[in-house]
């Protein structure tokens, strides 16, 4: 008997571990031409791991506050052996990662697997795309620079304009009612420990109701007789080909790390004037696009209090689709769903590019 | 189990059912409430200062302009093309970035998003809703000394 299996004996007499191989085994995923979207729920997952292992790595050495925040990130780049690359590929990683969770929520949306059962993983994975956002806003804020600070200025503002509960929100994330290192401590804090513990608690929930109820099979096999569909078994064939893409993003993240390294640039200035072509992260583009065009007063209104207010009303809304799109989960084609979605597809790309190319 | 008649009265169990109930209510609340408070900012106890020096009047010249700090917010202070002395709070009014002085379109600009004040602090373009807010300008000696109207 070899020395794997005598391990893998003395591991079942214990805890039963057949029932997870039995488990693996019988798990399938549809297969079709669609499929390729499935991966990006892993990309996504991966992408949080590399976050998770760079982000300890450079907690090792960041040091929050108005004298230290700035220099500590500084001294990770230039004196830390490897800093630089640890603090590039977080930076490009947490971009990829936001960037493969849209996806993967476009793909979920067009090919409506969040209708009838799964609409709570629809919910719990609107609230992780949601908690990246906070966590790619608040990150973005800790070394400390004039585009991070200014960033962080008109993003908690925007907080603040929010009728009711703006104000107090806003002071909250601030820690006072301006940005200063208070904000930075508080930032951090929410970076580091708060966010990671209600992420992982989420998605936890997110893969467990992805385990229990499998993967949504598309929407064309709803009559279609079971010798029909394919699948292919999820361990090893769909492991191993998520494996692979896993693999292929570890090295595009590594090119994009070494050749396009992260800037630093000039430490915050609180009273200084914003430097001329500040921008947002992409994907908070479109939005600051949105906002430059909204007029400074409509129907009585102050733009920018009409502007949030709409896209916080729009992504209500998108959050609610398995609620208004009851005729999906019912076998019939709801197509108003997907103009809805190529629409807010095209707003989002055209607004984007607009921001990009704006001086 | 055998089935209570029902004399419209409450049950023992049912008592007890909304009795743990709302412990377990109070009991969050309990928890809860001191933890949401600790996130509430205490008043800051530091006096705004009413007046400051902006600058020496050397420093200046005719289609400029310098940012600097009153208290805790930046202001701005212009020297307009007439050779006359204009400050202003230089918060934006539309989402709070600190605005400058372009001396190529004789305006003051916010780079977040695009809002033009003219010389007097009104906003005349871009997305900002209100004008800025106005300081007076007096010359003591060499100092420029700005203060709240």
């Amino acid at each position: 008997m070899n020395k794997e299996s005598k391990m893998m004996r003395w591991l079942n007499e214990r805890y039963n571990l057949s029932l997870i191989e039995h488990f693996a085994e019988e798990k399938k995923v549809p297969h079709f031409r669609g499929s390729f979207w499935y991966y990006f729920g892993g990309v996504s997952l991966f992408l949080f791991i590399v976050q998770v292992v760079t982000g300890i790595l450079l907690l090792m050495y960041y040091q929050p506050g108005a004298q230290t925040a700035y220099e500590s990130v500084r001294f990770i780049v230039m004196k830390v052996q490897f800093g630089w690359l640890i603090r590039s590929i977080h930076s490009w990683s947490a971009n990829l990662m936001i960037l493969s969770v849209i996806i993967h929520m476009f793909s979920v949306y067009f090919t409506k697997a969040f209708r009838k059962p799964r609409e709570l993983t629809w919910y719990s994975g609107f609230i992780l795309l949601a908690l990246c956002l906070t966590f790619g806003f608040s990150g973005y804020l800790l070394p400390w620079n004039t585009l991070s600070y200014f960033a962080t200025k008109v993003g908690t503002e925007i907080v603040g304009v929010v009728p009711f509960v703006g104000k107090p929100v806003m002071e909250v994330l601030r820690n006072g009612s301006d940005v200063t290192t208070a904000t930075l401590t508080r930032f951090f804090a929410l970076h580091v420990a708060v966010l990671p513990a209600l992420f992982t608690v989420i998605l936890g929930v997110h893969l467990l109701f992805i385990q229990v109820q499998g993967i949504s099979e598309p929407e064309s096999w709803k009559y279609l007789p079971e010798s029909k569909k394919s699948h292919i078994p999820f361990f090893p064939n769909f492991v191993l080909r998520d494996v692979l893409l896993w693999l292929i993003v570890l090295n595009v993240l590594a090119i994009l790390a070494v050749y396009f390294p992260w800037e630093l640039g000039h430490k915050a200035e609180p009273f200084a004037p914003a430097p001329i072509g500040i921008k947002p992260e992409w994907y908070f583009l479109f939005m600051f696009q949105s906002l430059r065009f909204f007029p400074p007063k409509l129907l009585g209104v102050d733009g920018e209090v009409l502007g949030i207010s709409l896209f916080g009303l729009a992504g209500f809304l998108w959050f609610l689709v398995p609620f208004w799109d009851s005729k999906t989960s019912k076998g019939s084609r709801n197509r108003i769903v997907n103009y809805v979605g190529i629409g807010v597809v095209l707003y989002i790309i055209v607004f984007t590019v607009i921001g990009a190319r704006a001086k | 189990m055998m089935d209570v008649p029902s004399t419209g009265k409450m049950s023992r169990r049912t008592f007890l059912d909304y009795f743990l109930g709302l412990s377990v209510v109070a009991w969050l609340a309990a928890v809860l409430y001191p933890i949401i408070d600790y996130f509430r900012v205490p008043p800051q106890t530091e006096a705004a200062p009413s007046s400051v020096v902006a600058g020496s009047v050397k420093d200046f010249k005719p289609n400029s302009g310098k940012v600097f700090r009153f208290g805790n917010e930046p202001a701005i202070l212009v020297d307009t093309p007439d050779g006359k002395l204009e400050a202003f709070s230089a918060v934006c009014t539309h989402l709070q970035c600190t605005v400058q002085y372009r001396p190529d379109m004789q305006r003051i600009w916010c780079a977040c998003h695009g809002g033009v004040y003219d010389l007097n602090g009104r906003n005349i373009s871009g997305p900002p809703p209100r004008p800025l807010t106005g300081y007076k300008v007096a010359v003591k000696g060499d100092d420029i000394v700005v203060s709240k109207s």
